[in-house]
């Protein structure tokens, strides 16, 4: 997997950060659905995908349910 | 359900007619032990006595109603379908009727996102799919089954009891005219999804319901649109919800439109409800004229079946062993392959020509095409009707980037029946050989059918028993020949078709392959030999012929050695 420079981050940081702030909030669960399916599309690995989702369900505020303790692989 | 003021059996098109009980011998004393009785005279068990019959064999048919089914039901026949139809004999009435299709369309809020084309080509003797209302289905296999003296159909006849031991099955039946048993070698029980003999028997099916509910409702009105399948994701005229339209014969339309949420059935399906929610959907889909209200249902999905199909002499078929989601057109489509798939085995069996083992096989190959629909059916019905918020905010995900890219447009795939592949079954011997060819029908798959140059079609070359194609170049020699002569002694019905190589000359040839189409489809060279079973699934194929394999391919799909 190719990651990404931190410059660039920054801006993907920015980007969805003021995509957030244009969706509001009726729309933003959609929105992040959407955005979630076109990356793992553009993303072309299944096994990358699930990896980054047992990432983003890691430390949720207020006991939100996770995955199972084990720690997701990360290469 | 009907309109306020009709009868139940009360349609704008369709007559039910009235059918008498019988005085049988059971009343009079008889006590013979019929070969087959098959409870239930729906589409399931009119095929199976249909089928039954193709191979000479008697059966006592009963069905606790006067008349068909209420309402239009199942209203799509897929291709594999057609072909049990054609095998049966019975075909012709369904084709001059019912309408075929094979294309649909999708949208997402009012918007086109998908276009559905169903795999055809010329060489195809039928459409992918066809729309008949199931009382026809009835009528014209109930039509064919009178014309038929080895089937003995009885209305009006209640199982009330079951018992059974090694020799056969006793049922108690209440008619009319009396009571009494009946006495038979076996049971297939096709009394559908409340089946009555699975719940005496104390079998249970095992699965899962899904929560979503829909409305199903017919209505006749003058409305010019082809014969596709149309769905309807969140649309104005049902908001948050799905529609689904199909066109039915007769100028029926079928309108299923799921429930909202929070929406309770009994409200549901209140006559002034159903008549302001068509209405609505008819405005969004511009339909200004007059329509009439023929009938409606409601219905929740559901993937459900028994553990085993076969119990000793009783043996389920069709939705007493089964029920799956309507999405995807499986319900009455596998039922008919159930039909078709016992009713050749119990007849090769009560013939003497095929072990009581075959009927083994019965439950695994079936059970498997359940369990293969569930996997596709799950995946539809998850979509049409999403279980949670996760599965709900997923498929707006889906749907909404499908209005501009094509990489979601393939969730809204229904996902139409297709004929099972037997690959794990018992039945299927040389799977491995699939290994030789690079394309053509896999072992255990529906053999396609190709187009002769003469107007007929490959698979109206097969009688009612196995077949084998053998490509050839040249005249048979020696061993070729004492190779069919074998298998013909193996299986009395059995039909060879040698099929004469593009370019070649063969004399004895059965089928004269001129443009090479049969070896393209079939990826066949000279010398190469596919065993079809009756069903037309490929029994197995070999590259080149093999007799000794062949020969065991034949002899294990009639459950071994002969009794």
């Amino acid at each position: 997997m190719t990651t990404m420079p931190f410059e660039q981050l920054e801006q993907a940081y920015e980007c969805l950060a003021e995509a957030i702030d244009r969706t509001g909030p009726a729309s933003e669960a959609v929105f992040f659905t959407k955005l979630v399916l076109t990356l793992a599309h553009q993303l072309g690995d299944i096994d990358l995908f699930k990896d980054a989702v047992a990432i983003a369900l890691q430390d949720l505020p207020e006991g939100a349910p996770t995955t199972s303790g084990a720690s997701p692989a990360v290469s | 359900m009907r309109p306020e003021g009709k009868g139940p059996l009360e349609s704008l098109y369709f007559r039910y007619p009235y059918f008498e009980a019988k005085q049988v011998a059971e009343l009079n004393g008889g006590n013979t032990r019929h070969p087959v009785a098959i409870v239930g005279a729906g589409p399931i068990g009119l095929t199976a006595a249909l089928t039954l019959a193709r191979y000479g064999i008697r059966s006592v048919l009963i069905d606790a109603k006067s008349t068909f089914n209420d309402g239009s039901r199942a209203t799509c026949i897929a291709r594999p379908s057609l072909q049990i139809l054609q095998r049966i004999g019975a075909e012709q009435p369904f084709l001059a009727k019912a309408l075929g299709w094979q294309h649909g369309r999708s949208y997402y809020k009012d918007r086109q996102i998908y276009r559905l084309e169903m795999a055809h080509s010329e060489h195809e003797k039928y459409m992918p799919m066809y729309n008949l209302q199931q009382q026809y289905v009835e009528q014209y296999l109930h039509d064919a089954v009178a014309r038929c003296d080895l089937i003995d159909m009885r209305w009006q006849s209640e199982v009330t009891a079951v018992a059974q031991d090694a020799d056969g099955a006793t049922l108690g039946v209440t008619s009319p005219p009396g009571d009494y048993r009946l006495a038979a070698g076996y049971v297939l029980a096709a009394d559908g999804a409340r089946s009555r003999l699975r719940s005496m028997m104390g079998l249970r099916l095992r699965g899962e319901n899904y929560e979503g509910k829909y409305v199903i409702a017919d209505v006749r009105m003058r409305h010019d649109f082809p014969t596709e399948r149309r769905a309807f994701f969140d649309p104005a005229g049902n908001p948050g919800g799905t529609v689904l339209i199909h066109r039915q014969p007769d100028d029926i339309w079928r309108i299923d439109y799921q429930l909202r949420e929070g929406e309770s059935e009994e409200d549901a399906i209140r006559e002034d409800n159903i008549r302001a929610r068509v209405q609505a959907i008819l405005d969004n889909i511009g339909h200004g004229g007059a329509w009439e209200l023929e009938w409606w249902s409601i219905y929740t999905a559901n993937t459900l079946c028994l553990d085993d199909y076969k119990h000793g002499r009783i043996i389920f078929i069709g939705d007493s062993a089964h029920i799956v989601p309507i999405f995807g057109v499986r319900g009455l489509n596998n039922g008919l392959a159930d039909a078709h798939n016992i009713g050749w085995k119990l007849g090769y069996v009560l013939n003497g020509d095929a072990s009581v083992r075959l009927l083994d096989s019965y439950s695994p190959e079936r059970r498997g095409a359940t369990l293969d629909v569930f996997a596709n059916a799950t995946k539809s019905t998850r979509f049409m009707t999403p279980p949670s918020r996760g599965w709900r905010l997923a498929r707006e995900a889906a749907l909404s980037l499908a209005l501009r890219h094509e990489f979601t447009r393939g969730f809204a795939n229904p996902r139409q029946m297709q004929a099972y592949t037997y690959s794990s079954s018992p039945l299927t011997a040389f799977a491995r050989n699939d290994a030789d060819f690079a394309t053509g029908p896999l072992s255990g798959s529906a053999a396609p059918n190709v187009k002769l140059g003469d107007g007929r079609y490959l698979l109206d070359c097969v009688d009612d028993g196995f077949a084998g194609l053998l490509f050839c170049d040249r005249p048979l020699d020696q061993t070729e020949t004492a190779m069919l002569d074998e298998l013909r002694s193996c299986d009395p019905r059995f039909t060879a078709l040698v099929i004469a190589s593009r370019g070649s000359m063969v004399a004895c040839a059965s089928i004269d392959d001129r443009d090479g189409a049969i070896a393209g489809i079939y990826d066949a060279a000279p010398g190469t030999f596919y065993l079809l079973r009756p069903d037309l699934h490929v029994a197995g194929r070999w590259k080149t012929r093999r007799a000794d394999e062949i020969g065991t391919a034949l002899r294990t799909c009639l459950g071994g050695t002969p009794r």
